[in-house]
């Protein structure tokens, strides 16, 4: 068995409400964090232990939090990021649906090194019932004194809120998540300012993802450097990873960074090898956004070495011969599926979710979507290659969000590493099996 | 349908309207304008039409258009009339892997009604949308608040008969925790 440190209880039975969470041990880092420790040497905890990110960036998070501007009289505010709407990612569900508390105390903890008196937990519209969940669980948490006035005589006061979005993927994106928050459309601030200086309501403000706050509460117990012990170099502890696809075994997967992408992909533990005996042909190994890699380079580097779940070797030989870790949404293809159909699949998503603010995305995303319906239509010519190549570079780099950069990779490593297979669609449309079905169900969308 | 039920909240409602208002700083109410949409969107009818958008502006104090501009931008809010159970099929990447567009087909045969399109008698509608967090159990759709997951036609088949046995409006508030993992 790897190593568990945020699911190390999730299938104790009752585990979802106050009573059971709190004899395994829940609500500890509260005690420790107020009583014994100021909110600075939380934060220098949480920056020896070496935590990243888990939203997608992977920033390190005690240095994030060290950003944090502490003008005079001026409010701050910790969010936590639970619009988890990247495609293939569903960790942040399991993690709040079953442990609701961790999230709960996390918040607690991470508001405090903040110094922040009032916290929201923004989750996508979508997860309705796990609103319900974390609400139960904050009452829960009032309740019993762990929120509120002068928490534990430490004079210090917190008070939390569940904000439900209404669908849009770009309010994942943390200042489009900010205009959510303000009652407004989700569309991204330029930045600078980041939110560390001007946030929520033009207030300091740091926006974590679920799970990287849920991380803080190990760290708070058995110290930084016990964390960053677990894994590989700076890919410290652990890390939630939402496998989906073609495999016998889809799940939430707590993993210590470092084990390999194969034992991942094949061994029982884990994904337990490939739905009905197939050939794995492609993975996305971080979210729809991070590139597609074909089996040969996500089991092996360029330069023949085992590739490991870690930010580092998944991202070993860059664009050309690598992807990212990314949120950890993996998602595995068999031998059978057509990457260009999934990239159109992609490219419609992106396009769907452009806010729009900016012309080469809102275009960029449109105009590719329509050559790929076109090359899957049977009517693609290779310059319509080319065109896609060059799409995808003016969009990259050129916009005020990262959501044009997501829109841009798929299409990049797609045609990079299986550029082939747009080469017979286009010489060979009758190869394009299937492909009428598919739009009659999709054509809606075009129209 | 709508024309003939006044637009207002009953006082409990009201209230927690006043506690939602709250949870946000003084003078920031807009912020509760997402929460208070889809409270309004399930109180009526389903949907949003302008004059349940003119009330919650007049709730928050703002103006109907920054109501608008927010209703047209958000993918939950229905800006037209819906069925009673209103299905909601994820289209996205792993779904679509595992057979999205198989159970698509299928509900439009079934309902004899596109997606995007609402059955004559109002009991459904069919919606496709985006990933929705449930990739490991794809495919998956959702009615109300409650996912569906690991589809099958005959899956499909029965959660209709069930929805159809029920005549309550589907409403995100609905929410009955059960967790297939
Ligand atoms: C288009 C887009 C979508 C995003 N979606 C999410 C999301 O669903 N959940 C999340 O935690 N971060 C998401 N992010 C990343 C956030 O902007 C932000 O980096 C993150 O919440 C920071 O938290 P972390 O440092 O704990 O990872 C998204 C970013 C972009 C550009
Ligand atoms: S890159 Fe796309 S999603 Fe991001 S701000 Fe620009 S238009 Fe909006
Ligand atoms: S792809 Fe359908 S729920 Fe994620």
């Amino acid at each position: 068995m790897g190593k568990k440190i945020l699911l190390k209880h999730d299938h104790v039975s009752g585990i979802q409400g106050y009573e059971v969470y709190r004899k395994m041990g829940g609500y500890t880092s509260v005690e420790r964090a107020l009583k014994n420790m100021t909110p600075n040497e939380v934060t220098e905890e949480v920056k020896k232990s070496g935590l990243r990110g888990r939203g997608g960036a992977g920033f390190p998070t005690g240095l994030k939090w060290s950003f944090m501007a502490k003008p005079k009289g001026v409010k701050r505010y910790l969010v936590c990021n639970a619009d988890e709407s990247e495609p293939g990612t569903f960790k942040d569900r399991y993690l709040m649906s079953r442990i609701p508390h961790l999230l709960i105390e996390g918040m607690i903890a991470s508001s405090y090194a903040l110094g922040a008196n009032t916290a929201y937990i923004y989750i996508r519209g979508e997860f309705f019932y796990i609103a319900r969940i974390l609400e139960n669980a904050i009452n829960e948490a009032y309740a019993n004194g762990w929120l509120g006035k002068n928490i534990l005589d430490s004079n210090y006061s917190l008070d939390l809120f569940v904000h439900t979005g209404a669908g849009a993927y770009i309010c994942g994106e943390e200042t489009a998540l900010l205009e959510s928050l303000e009652g407004k459309r989700g569309n991204p601030r330029i930045k600078p300012p980041f939110p560390a200086v001007k946030g929520a309501w033009d207030c300091p403000t740091v926006v974590n993802n679920v799970e990287t706050i849920a991380a803080v509460v190990p760290i708070i117990n058995d110290g930084g450097e016990a964390y960053s012990k677990v894994g590989i170099g700076k890919s410290t502890g652990t890390k939630l990873i939402s496998a989906s696809g073609h495999i016998n075994k889809p799940g939430v997967y707590e993993i210590e960074m470092g084990i390999t992408v194969e034992d991942f992909i094949y061994s029982d533990e884990y994904c337990g090898g490939i739905l009905n005996g197939k050939k794995l042909k492609a993975v996305v190994a971080g979210g729809s956004s991070v590139p597609i890699l074909p089996a040969d380079l996500i089991l092996k580097t360029a330069n023949g070495k085992p590739r490991l779940m870690s930010y580092e070797s998944l991202a070993d030989g860059g664009f050309t011969t690598g992807t990212m870790l990314g949120s950890g949404g993996f998602i595995v293809m068999d031998e059978t599926t057509s990457i260009v159909k999934n990239l159109w699949n992609f490219t419609r998503f992106y396009h769907h979710e452009s806010c729009g603010q900016c012309s080469p995305c809102r275009e960029g995303t449109a105009w590719m979507e329509k050559v790929l319906h076109k090359i899957l239509d049977g009517q693609g010519s290779l310059t319509d290659i080319d065109l896609l190549w060059e799409i995808q570079r003016k969009i990259e780099g050129n916009t005020i969000c990262p959501l044009g950069e997501a829109a841009a990779w798929p299409v990049a490593s797609a045609i990079r590493h299986f550029k082939s297979e747009f080469e017979e669609y286009v010489k060979n449309p009758s190869s394009i099996n299937d492909v009428k079905h598919y739009f009659e169900v999709n054509k809606l969308e075009m129209a | 349908m709508t024309e003939t039920k006044e637009i207002k909240f009953n006082e409990e409602t009201l209230e927690l309207v006043q506690r939602i208002i709250k949870r946000y700083p003084e003078g920031k109410q807009k912020s509760a304008l997402l929460p208070l949409l889809h409270l309004a969107q399930a109180e009526f009818d389903g949907w949003l039409s302008a004059p349940t958008m003119d009330y919650v502006a007049s709730l928050l104090n703002i103006l109907p258009i920054e109501v608008y501009e927010v209703a047209s931008f958000y993918s939950m809010y229905n800006l037209k009339p819906v069925g009673k159970c209103v299905i909601e099929v994820c289209r996205t990447s792993s779904c679509w892997l595992m057979g999205a567009e198989d159970i698509i087909k299928y509900l439009e045969n079934k309902l004899s009604i596109k997606a995007g399109e609402t059955t004559e008698d109002g009991m459904f509608s069919i919606k496709t949308v985006e990933c929705l967090g449930s990739c490991g159990t794809a495919p998956m759709m959702m009615c109300g608040s409650q996912f569906h997951e690991k589809l099958s036609f005959e899956k499909v088949d029965n959660i209709l008969d069930k929805l159809k046995s029920d005549d309550k409006r589907k409403t995100y508030f609905d929410a009955v925790v059960v967790e297939d993992y």
